[in-house]
């Protein structure tokens, strides 16, 4: 049936959180450099605008402003595609997140979720795999032999490490009993939060998604001192800040589902969240489990920075190492464990 | 063979023990030493807000003084020019006119008084040859400019503001070395 008032509902919601999502991506660029400045005794961007707050419209502006180069012996079609595809994966996660309870809007009662999906998990891990794409389009398609050594290590590490988090997210899932994440929020909100059930599980999905963002210690695909610039160093222009924005978005996106799936998401710790809907209207209740998801995920993205300004970053076979002789089966005795302990608590 | 300090240290090449192999313990130690960075006082001088003070012996652009009556002490005798070793000055003389007393204090003055800015190693060696403390080394420093030939300074780009006139100018331009009128 055609509902018009649905599909406005879900159009308003796509375009707020897309807004929200580029929004947060281009204060995290300018975050990551006061960051790095404060982290090494330096007071990082200060001149544009206060604190440097107009840095990210200047990097822009600059990026924008640049000449578009496409390589000649590339393939066009794809080199255009690259960074495409890489925006797109980066956006697309962000569908099945919560980022609020209900709130009412002219007598309708809206979620705050793109699409409640019972498969919301497997939804992420699609979309992310797809990810890789991204890269491996980009390098392929630059005929550069430095940005083909990239998009391979940035391939196969990201297969590497999907496998051990996949692993370590079923041990989740074993707990929870659903692939919803609304429905894993909401457990969380009423019981404990995941993460003080599932440590290992979080410790092992953490150091997967700093590896899916290609982030240090894992931006082997970036690697600047051994590959020049990596998979997007024949890029110029937005293209190139394509692909950069696209990390920033990933960032975010695996902080909110790090926040969403370990650290109970929208739920206000130390608050019963239906209580104090009762008292202040689920409007105000809305805004307020907003903020507190977003303070999660501001943190997330703070830890992101902060451990790419002290870990060095891996050698390959290091990486490699980590991925399958450790990761995996740490995520396989987590998920062992887990089901023991179900079962014995289930008798 | 002997060691020269005693400072030296033997490679330690034993295999990581299981508690090193984990890497988490070290990796909380370096967070924490970024984090205790992360709130230490910044060391930056924000350069055009705030400067470095100087030492007083601080050598930087050359100034032609005048006197307490606002009159050019430079002779135009070449001495500087002499004692330059990076020969980055040179001078016109010429005879001061009657009427010009209030301009040239004495008879003889610098027409052209040219430096190469480029050239000047800024040794300060004009400034000790100057008979007449004419030239000094001001505390004005980091001239920019577009062109080659904008940094050789003429007269009037050299000369200080009048201390009758423009005292406060006067005063600025002086710098710690001059020595006071």
């Amino acid at each position: 049936m055609f509902d018009l008032a649905f599909i406005i509902e879900k159009a308003v919601l796509i375009g707020g959180i897309i807004t929200v999502s580029l929004l947060i991506a281009m204060y995290s660029t300018w975050a990551e450099r006061k960051v790095a400045g404060f982290m090494q005794d330096r007071l990082g961007p200060n001149r544009a605008g206060w604190g440097g707050l107009l840095q990210p419209l200047a990097d822009g502006l600059k990026l924008f402003m640049k000449e578009e180069i496409i390589p000649n012996a590339s393939n066009k079609t794809l080199f255009i595609l690259g960074p495409a595809l890489a925006m797109l994966t980066a956006m697309m996660t962000s569908a099945v997140i919560p980022w609020g309870g209900k709130i009412e809007v002219f007598g309708r009662t809206v979620d705050l979720q793109i699409a409640d999906i019972n498969i919301g998990i497997l939804y992420i891990f699609g979309v992310v795999s797809m990810g890789v794409y991204g890269i491996m389009i980009g390098g392929w398609a630059s005929n550069n032999k430095f940005s083909l050594l990239a998009a391979l290590r940035g391939a196969s590490q990201m297969i590497s490490y999907e496998l051990a988090m996949g692993l370590a997210i079923i041990a989740l899932l074993m707990i929870t009993g659903s692939l919803s994440l609304k429905t894993i929020v909401e457990q969380q909100s009423t019981g404990w939060w995941n993460f003080f059930l599932q440590p290992v599980g979080f410790l092992i999905f953490m150091v997967c998604a700093f590896a899916e963002c290609n982030r240090t210690p894992f931006d082997l695909p970036e690697a600047e001192n051994e590959l020049n610039f990596g998979y997007h160093q024949e890029y110029s222009s937005m293209k190139l800040g394509f692909y950069l924005f696209a990390e920033y978005i990933n960032m975010f996106i695996s902080s909110a589902l790090m926040a969403t799936l370990y650290f109970g998401g929208y739920d206000i710790p130390f608050v019963n969240d239906a209580n104090l809907g009762a008292n202040i209207g689920i409007n105000a209740l809305a805004a307020i489990q907003g903020i507190t998801l977003f303070l999660k995920v501001a943190f997330f993205i703070f830890f992101f920075m902060w451990v790419r300004w002290t870990i060095p970053r891996f050698r390959y076979d290091q990486l490699m190492n980590l991925g399958w002789k450790v990761l995996i089966p740490l995520a396989l005795l987590n998920m062992l464990v887990t089901g023991a302990v179900i079962l014995w608590l289930g008798h | 063979m002997q060691a020269l300090t005693n400072r030296n240290k033997a490679v330690d090449r034993k295999p990581m023990t299981l508690w090193e192999k984990m890497y988490i313990p070290s990796i909380v130690k370096g967070m924490s030493i970024t984090l205790s960075h992360f709130f230490k006082k910044k060391p930056t001088i924000s350069y055009p807000e705030e400067k470095r003070p100087f030492s007083p012996v601080f050598r930087g652009l050359h100034i032609l003084n005048r006197d307490e009556e606002g009159r050019e002490r430079c002779t135009a005798c070449g001495l500087c020019a002499v004692a330059c070793p990076a020969e980055a000055i040179t001078m016109e003389a010429a005879e001061r006119k009657p009427g010009e007393e209030n301009l040239y204090r004495e008879e003889k003055y610098a027409a052209r008084y040219e430096i190469n800015m480029l050239r000047c190693i800024f040794c300060g060696l004009c400034e000790e040859a100057c008979p007449k403390d004419a030239v000094y080394l001001s505390e004005t420093f980091t001239p920019a400019n577009f062109t080659r030939e904008s940094f050789i300074y003429k007269k009037q780009d050299l000369l200080i503001p009048d201390p009758k006139t423009e005292p406060e100018q006067y005063q600025k331009a002086l710098g710690s070395r001059a020595k006071k009128n």
